[in-house]
């Protein structure tokens, strides 16, 4: 394989500055000042902070509700990660499949994307509201079955629900360019030697979709730990006592609303060592199953 | 080129200190957002109309949360207004970071008097320290009350609204034996349920008076009356008296309450004047917040928000700043907020003057003066001055997510309260373990 490289390393320096400086204003300096809070107890309006070492760290790893909360937020990346998927997935065969009108299906599909989380859980908030909302009807035939501010569980489906349906359409634009970039001569062929469509989704088009899976997964898994607190904040501010309380919200509700900044700086360390471990799984164990072409 | 553009600036520079060399300005950001924070947008363009010397630049940041969030993170930059509103919960910090310039000491350095008596003492013992000084200006100020309504208590045969919890509770009784279908609309809040259910009651939140005498504060609530009375009303929901109403639950207590279908509800007095903008189709009125049957009742504290002068800022900045504060307490701006909004007058003076002009005797303001019998109902004790705790934003969110645990039935009520006592108190810890030898002044 070339390479291409510049003779004089100072070229290649100027031209990563600009990058460079963008990644340490933007990411290293705020981290460090993070990290450097997890340890003190920061005073809001400044004015000092004390050394206490890991007492921060400790306080939230042996409170019962932060456990809960990683629980929940853990629940909560896999299932919106699997269902945004499949869902994505099997969308993006049926346009791959050019049924009719699947060009007008294939800019609709995009469009979630563009909306914010917050507008998303306003949106879902009427779907799901319990005296006037879609999911009401539940109520209609039997009274009281549906009610996320009272059943946990209900509010923890309601979130998954509308954390999936935002991130379905970026997950689909990737399937549907993957497919696409499958050789038609590939699919023919199966086709002649007699597989129906749905034979040739399973055993064609997914092992060569694998590498799209495998980035799919990680970039869906990372977002729902990281930009769920819109969703959140609009749909169930956490409750119904503390039950969708994720740990990106927990984190705002605490540094930001409750001007604990050391106790969620701590937070969002080990919600960052979190995200990072579980990428680090996904690197190791499941891109061996990955077929690179 | 390059001489024209630098030309182009200098006579920019040159205007804009002109502009800024005749009328001295401050920034003042304010957290009422909707028609209330147009009434403030309001008050600072009467405030620049009425003089020539000074210039309020007033910008709204979308609720109390927010606008302490935003300016400490502009503090932090040395960005920061002069002057902020600033909702009680949000101020613990504040005060013990010093980063504020007292008003009473404000007032009397930029020479501008202020007759401080005249504040009602339930309000100005809200807002000062124990030596009496001022720390903020009260503003925009309210207390809990309840609604009800007149046309469903007159079937259910209740002449009198009651002023005790157990005349609440048979009034409730009978609601639900006229066939009404909602009785009590609730809505768990730690501001009326807990707070101010503890001043009127005269007993403890928390240990030190309050929090007011040191930082080593304990929570006391889950040892006193506010147990029986929490644990009341689980038992009137369970009976059907009472009905949880909040927006996660499909409509708010409020709403409940002004579609006809709920008789009784808990709200800060401001929404008097939201409700008469709704314009209900049955006759209610308000009445002061009920106490237990052999408890002497006392005061109630005020709430709302005040407007809190920052440090760091020029000379010409807190003139200014005094000027407006001065202008916001004047008798014809009290009385514009009052008749913009549901909140309540904070001078004794003006309060007299209003009722001599009869103005709490003409809709829609008749019985909204029913406030100021709650917050005066006795001299403020030492147990109903108000509260000093910090982390008190995160306290509040412990107890409503265990009372709301509790009233799920995944807890009894005693369990949720302890519970939110123990991690409140992990909270007072870490508050005073991060001011060290400080106490609220």
């Amino acid at each position: 394989m070339r390479r291409a490289y510049f003779k004089t390393s100072w070229i290649a320096f100027a031209l990563l500055a600009p990058q460079l400086l963008i990644i340490f204003v933007f990411f290293y300096w705020p981290s460090a000042q993070a990290l450097y809070w997890a340890f003190t107890l920061e005073q809001p309006w400044g004015g000092g902070n004390t050394w206490v070492g890991f007492e921060n760290f400790a306080k939230v790893l042996s409170d019962p509700y932060y456990w809960s909360s990683v629980r929940v937020s853990v629940i909560y990346a896999l299932a919106t990660t699997v269902l945004a998927m499949a869902m994505a997935l099997t969308l993006a065969v049926f346009v791959d499949r050019q049924l009719s009108g699947y060009s007008a299906y294939r800019v609709a599909f995009i469009w979630p994307y563009a909306v914010a989380a917050p507008a998303v859980g306003l949106a879902f908030q009427f779907v799901f509201n319990p005296g006037a909302g879609i999911f009401s009807y539940i109520n209609a035939v039997s009274p009281g079955m549906w009610n996320p501010s009272q059943y946990p569980s209900q509010a923890i489906l309601s979130i998954v629900i509308a954390g999936a349906w935002k991130q379905v359409a970026y997950s689909f634009i990737f399937f549907l360019a993957a497919l696409q970039s499958i050789p038609r001569s590939l699919t023919e062929a199966a086709a002649m030697d007699g597989a129906r469509p749905l034979r040739r989704v399973l055993d064609l088009q997914l092992p060569l979709l694998t590498p799209t899976f495998f980035f799919l997964l990680v970039i869906n898994i990372t977002d729902s730990f990281t930009d769920s607190f819109g969703i959140v904040d609009t749909l169930t501010g956490g409750g119904p006592f503390r039950a969708t309380d994720l740990l990106v919200y927990k984190i705002y509700a605490d540094g930001f609303r409750g001007f604990d900044y050391s106790g969620a700086a701590a937070q969002s360390i080990i919600l960052m060592c979190l995200v990072m471990a579980l990428t680090f799984v996904q690197f190791r164990y499941v891109e061996r199953r990955v077929h690179y072409t | 080129m390059n001489n024209k553009l630098a030309t182009a600036a200098l006579a920019l520079l040159a205007t804009a200190g002109a502009a800024s060399a005749e009328k001295a300005k401050f920034e003042y950001w304010y957290g009422l957002t909707g028609d209330l924070g147009e009434v403030v947008a309001e008050t600072c363009n009467r405030f620049n109309a009425s003089q020539d010397q000074y210039e309020a630049v007033c910008v709204g940041q979308d609720g109390y949360e927010k606008a302490v969030q935003n300016t400490i993170a502009a503090f932090r930059a040395q960005k920061h207004p002069t002057l902020l509103q600033s909702f009680d919960a949000g101020t613990a910090d504040l005060m013990l970071s010093g980063e504020f310039y007292p008003v009473t000491k404000l007032m009397a350095d930029t020479g501008v008097n202020v007759d401080w008596a005249d504040y009602f003492p339930g309000i100005a013992n809200y807002y000062s320290s124990k030596s009496g000084e001022f720390f903020s200006m009260p503003w925009n100020s309210s207390t809990p009350v309840y609604y009800f309504n007149k046309d469903i208590f007159a079937k259910a045969g209740i002449t009198e609204a009651p002023l005790t919890w157990e005349g609440m509770e048979a009034a409730l009784v009978k609601v639900k034996e006229s066939g009404a279908a909602c009785g009590l609309a609730y809505a768990p809040s730690s501001w009326i349920d807990l707070e101010q259910f503890s001043m009127v009651h005269n007993v403890p939140v928390a240990s030190n008076n309050n929090g007011y005498d040191g930082l080593d504060t304990e929570l006391l609530f889950n040892t006193t009356l506010h147990v029986k009375h929490m644990e009341n009303i689980q038992r009137w929901i369970e009976g059907g008296f009472a009905t949880i109403r909040t927006q996660a639950a499909g409509k708010t207590a409020r709403d409940s309450f002004v579609e006809g279908e709920c008789a009784v509800f808990f709200s800060s007095i401001a929404d008097h004047n939201t409700i008469h903008k709704l314009k209900p189709a049955f006759g209610w009125d308000v009445q002061i917040i009920p106490t237990y049957e052999g408890v002497e009742r006392k005061n109630s504290v005020v709430g709302g928000a005040s407007l809190w002068v920052l440090s760091g800022k020029t000379e010409d900045e807190y003139k200014a700043a005094a000027a407006y504060l001065a202008f916001l307490a004047t008798k014809p701006e009290q009385q514009f907020l009052l008749e913009n909004s549901g909140y309540i007058p904070v001078t004794k003076s003006t309060y007299d003057a209003l009722l001599a002009e009869g103005f709490y005797a003409k809709e829609p303001f008749i019985n909204r003066d029913i406030a100021m019998k709650s917050l005066t109902y006795s001299e403020p004790t030492e147990l109903t001055r108000g509260i000093r705790l910090g982390g008190m934003i995160q306290i509040r969110a412990e107890w409503t997510a265990e009372v709301e645990a509790a009233l799920a039935g995944q807890k009894t009520m005693k369990e949720a309260l302890d519970t939110a006592t123990t991690r409140g108190n992990e909270i007072l810890t870490r508050f005073a373990k991060t001011y060290p030898g400080k106490a609220f002044p």
